[in-house]
């Protein structure tokens, strides 16, 4: 028989730091996280930029949700947007560019104890990682995907973006892009998300809602939140800020969020468009499918350890 | 076939039977005539009867059809390879009678489907010929459906009467493998069967029959490689994986699709490998060391993905059942291609951990090590095992369950506080806190890609990045220490050392053994730590005359193989020479002994 060079061991759980075991804490002996508490580096991003909004309103979430460092999980790819992480006083992964959905699908259904909110942004949901947004939109993963959508690669200093307008005048457009840009809203109603929202940074009560409401879905949640690069893109938004002349339209009060195609007919008016709760279903997760598949599973070597349940297969390869 | 010597068995005293202590069988026909249940069936009868054996197969890439052989060799004593030459071919098709009646011994039997092959008067004197209208009899055995669908059972059932199998252990295996079905397959089945056995085999002399097998001590179970894999990963306390189907890879990932949930995990399968590496990297992180794999360019798009778990020092497992590259390449082929991008793979000074599993026991035993080498060094480690040994079926001893199975599910109780790439750590090694765990000091860690100090925040600071970087070398350097040396087979010092990785273990062995037999001074390592090597290799190398490194891939610009390069680089010594081939098969004892010989003698 082979024997194992490296048989488990049991580790330190840290390294050369205090070891002294910490009490459990009650939940009801916890008072809700302050904005200081939950702020971790300060954010790197340019002056103005609209992401800071958007972190300040995750703190708030925080806050008013009662949730707890430990249990919340900040997972982001790669662009400006997608620092969010380091800001974040709590678990955080900052993974490769794209993949930021997958790794979190990882977390979300292995982890189903955690709260998952992943940030990013436009490159990273619709270009590098597109696929991955089709996919696990339409397998319902429970996790929050805020998509700060600026219209423009900020990190590497002004090229096209898969959502840059028809025109828009990047490094990469010197003569206007000429490609048809996603519309993230239809995108993810046609790929079978089933909380679709659309906000802007510039209107922090609204989005901060419009959060609320994603992280009560059970479900895949997407919001896609307007943020301006005021470095690349400035202006980008105007229209959908009343105090520089434009218009905030919230989703009007009779459309039915049930309704897929007056969702996506919603989707497609002209710019600015429309704020608010496009679409939203109740369809099972993924977490949930794979919680029954597991149920029925289990109660089928009900009493029996794990290693018992293993020797069953082996006994049928004799 | 080694015949003894002829013994009486029967009452009446008249020699029915010669002894033997192995048989080699090659089964060829095309892949959808169930050439493999026949062999499987084989295999499984000898592990139950406390016979080595160990199988090779071919199958075609396309979806249907196509010409497929299927290897079996049984013996008494130990089996290394699935053996050079074969003592049997049976052959269903004209194509499967002229392109494998060459692996068969000079002398050998070809029993034929008399349906389908015409037998060539040239190959007559060297071969017996056996034939039987197998399609014939087995469409009048189950009742003339006009189908021949059963006519490998109905060999079987030949083959159990040449080799005197027991009948009973045979059908046993039937009623187990067709029990659950409709009645009416499992009766076809054994009417087949007896059919086959009962065929008079008036040509064919004699008939075999095996020694029996050393006692085992104890139960054998049989399985191929990516069986023992699989179970090995669940056994370690795996219980969350992802991945995407490709050849050979996917039986492991649907293995664990089907198992995993009774032990409360998840095998997912993703949109493609990126997301397969991304979704197991998560989970891992969550607490608990996860799986991904897959085979030739699946690898290829997991690597960016590689380099960011060796970055944030995230356990992983990746598994790699290598096949034929580059590219798409020789899908169903066997190649040892993939050390290099297994070791290598990826841009930056990314160190990750490579093991290599020999066989198919060695395979259950390397998911073991490798996920406990992933938890303590935090370091995504690569199985790479190849197609030979996926899809090879062996008998091994079982193991001890109860002792082997481990818990690996994390430990959320608070700690007062925490920094995972701590630089003051005593043993230099990262540990990560599952999220869900509350630190005391209010102080979060994150993983991340960037270089990073030691809770996880990025950095451009040369100096911490030199610090890192020689962190995540170092430990490596620490896990090389605690390897064991790998155990020479044969003499410690003697003209020509074999130095093998994964499936070359057990033709190289053989190898060995013919070749001592006939007064060689050749002897042989099988490494399986690839990365790190263990220490000391110098020590052993310094026994010999030559040190030939014995692997399935090409001995590239410089003229050694991939193991070849990283040896020739770490010890500089010019008696390290390379023993090459991709013709994608597994290697035979005698290439590997002919081609040692001639190098050895080439100075």
């Amino acid at each position: 028989m082979s024997t194992l060079a490296f048989p488990l061991v049991s580790l330190p759980r840290t390294g050369s730091l205090d070891l002294t075991p910490v009490a459990p804490l009650l939940d009801a002996d916890r008072k809700p996280l302050t904005k200081k508490e939950i702020s971790a580096d300060h954010p790197t991003w340019c002056p103005g930029c609209g992401d800071f909004s958007v972190l300040a309103l995750y703190f708030k979430l925080i806050e008013r949700r009662k949730l707890w460092h430990e249990k919340v999980t900040t997972v982001a790819g790669i662009g400006c947007s997608s620092r969010f992480p380091y800001f974040v006083q709590g678990h955080g992964a900052h993974f490769i560019h794209g993949r930021a959905l997958p790794y979190a699908s990882g977390v979300s259904i292995s982890r189903p104890d955690l709260h998952v909110f992943v940030f990013g942004g436009d490159g990273d949901a619709f270009s590098i990682g597109g696929n991955h947004f089709t996919h696990t939109a339409r397998r319902n993963i429970k996790l929050t995907y805020v998509v700060m959508d600026n219209q423009v690669y900020g990190l590497t200093k002004n090229q096209t973006s898969p959502t840059s307008p028809l025109g828009y005048k990047s490094k990469t457009d010197i003569w206007g892009s000429s490609d048809r840009p996603v519309n993230p809203v239809k995108q993810a109603v046609s790929a079978g998300a089933t909380f679709v929202a659309r906000a802007s940074a510039m209107n922090p009560n609204h989005l901060l809602a419009t959060m609320e409401a994603a992280m009560d879905h059970d479900g895949f949640s997407f919001i896609q939140c307007l943020s301006e690069c005021v470095e690349f893109f400035p202006g980008a938004f105007d229209k959908a800020i009343p105090r520089k002349g434009g218009v905030f339209n919230e989703v009007p009060k009779e459309h039915d969020v049930t309704d897929e195609y007056a969702a996506y007919k919603l989707a497609d008016e002209a710019w600015p468009g429309n704020f608010g709760i496009f679409y939203k279903a109740d369809r099972p997760t993924k977490n949930a499918n794979e919680a029954k598949i597991i149920a029925d599973h289990k109660a089928k070597v009900q009493g029996l350890a794990d290693w018992q349940i293993l020797q069953k297969n082996f006994d049928r390869m004799k | 076939m080694s015949a003894v010597a002829d013994a009486p068995t029967s009452a009446g005293g008249q020699s029915r039977f010669t002894k033997i202590n192995e048989a080699v069988i090659r089964i060829a026909g095309n892949s959808q005539d169930g050439i493999q249940a026949i062999g499987g069936f084989l295999a499984r009868l000898a592990g139950r009867s406390e016979q080595e054996v160990m199988t090779f197969m071919t199958i075609p890439s396309t979806i249907s059809g196509g010409p497929s052989i299927f290897q079996v060799r049984i013996g008494s004593g130990e089996v290394l390879s699935a053996g050079d030459e074969a003592d049997l071919l049976l052959c269903f098709y004209q194509h499967s009678y002229e392109d494998h009646i060459k692996s068969l011994k000079l002398g050998g039997i070809v029993l034929y489907d008399a349906d389908h092959v015409t037998p060539k008067p040239e190959w007559q004197e060297s071969y017996r010929h056996v034939g039987v209208n197998i399609s014939g009899l087995t469409v009048e055995a189950i009742g003339g459906t006009g189908r021949d669908k059963g006519k490998n059972i109905y060999a079987l059932g030949l083959l159990a009467k040449i080799y005197d199998l027991e009948v009973a252990k045979l059908k046993r295996l039937f009623s187990e493998r067709f029990g659950g079905k409709d009645a009416s397959i499992l009766d076809n089945a054994n009417a087949c069967f007896d059919s086959g056995y009962n065929h008079s085999l008036e040509n064919l002399l004699k008939s075999y029959q095996f020694y029996p097998g050393a006692d085992k001590g104890g139960q054998q179970v049989v399985m191929n490689g990516n069986e023992a894999l699989a179970y090995g990963l669940i056994a370690a306390g795996v219980r969350f994986g992802a991945g995407y189907p490709i050849t050979p890879w996917s039986d492991i990932m649907e293995l664990l699709r089907k198992e995993l949930p009774k032990y409360g995990g998840s095998f997912i399968q993703c949109e493609d490998e990126i997301a397969s590496v991304s979704m197991a990297l998560g989970a891992s992180w969550g607490g608990r060391v996860a799986v991904t794999g897959s085979s030739g360019p699946g690898i290829s798009l997991k690597t960016e993905a590689i380099g960011w778990a060796s970055m944030a020092e995230m356990p992983l497992i990746i598994v790699d059942v290598q096949r034929g590259g580059p590219s798409t390449g020789m899908p169903t082929n066997v190649e040892q291609s993939d050390l290099n991008i297994a070791t290598f793979g990826g841009h930056g000074d990314s160190p990750r951990v490579v093991l290599a599993p020999s066989g198919v026991e060695d395979c259950f035993y390397t998911a073991i090590e490798a996920v406990n080498i992933a938890r303590k060094y935090s370091t995504p480690v690569f199985i790479l095992t190849d197609q030979g040994i996926a899809t090879r079926i062996e008998a091994f001893p079982e193991p001890k369950l109860e002792q082997v199975c481990q818990d690996i599910s994390p430990d959320l109780t608070p700690v007062a506080e925490h920094k995972p790439y701590d630089l003051s750590a005593p043993d230099g090694l990262t540990r990560h806190l599952a999220p869900g765990t509350r630190v005391a000091s209010g102080k979060y860690p994150v993983v991340t890609g960037l270089e990073h100090d030691e809770l996880g925040h990025p950095t451009g600071s040369p100096k911490v990045h030199l610090a890192m970087i020689a962190k995540r070398r170092n430990k490596l350097r620490k896990l090389a220490s605690e390897i064991p040396l790998p155990k020479v087979h044969g003499p410690t010092e003697g003209q020509i050392l074999l130095v093998g990785w994964g499936s070359s273990e057990g033709p190289m062995r053989e190898a060995v053994d013919r070749a001592r037999s006939v007064g060689d001074a050749i002897s042989s390592i099988n490494l399986k730590h690839i990365n790190p090597l263990p220490n000391g290799l110098e020590n052993i190398f310094k026994g010999f005359n030559h040190v030939f490194v014995v692997e399935l891939n090409d001995e590239g610009l410089y003229g050694y193989g991939q193991l070849g390069s990283v040896l020739r680089a770490r010890y500089a010594d010019p008696k390290i020479q390379g023993i090459n081939k991709v013709d994608g098969l597994t290697w035979k004892v005698k290439e590997i002994l002919d081609r040692a010989r001639a190098l050895a003698s080439a100075k």
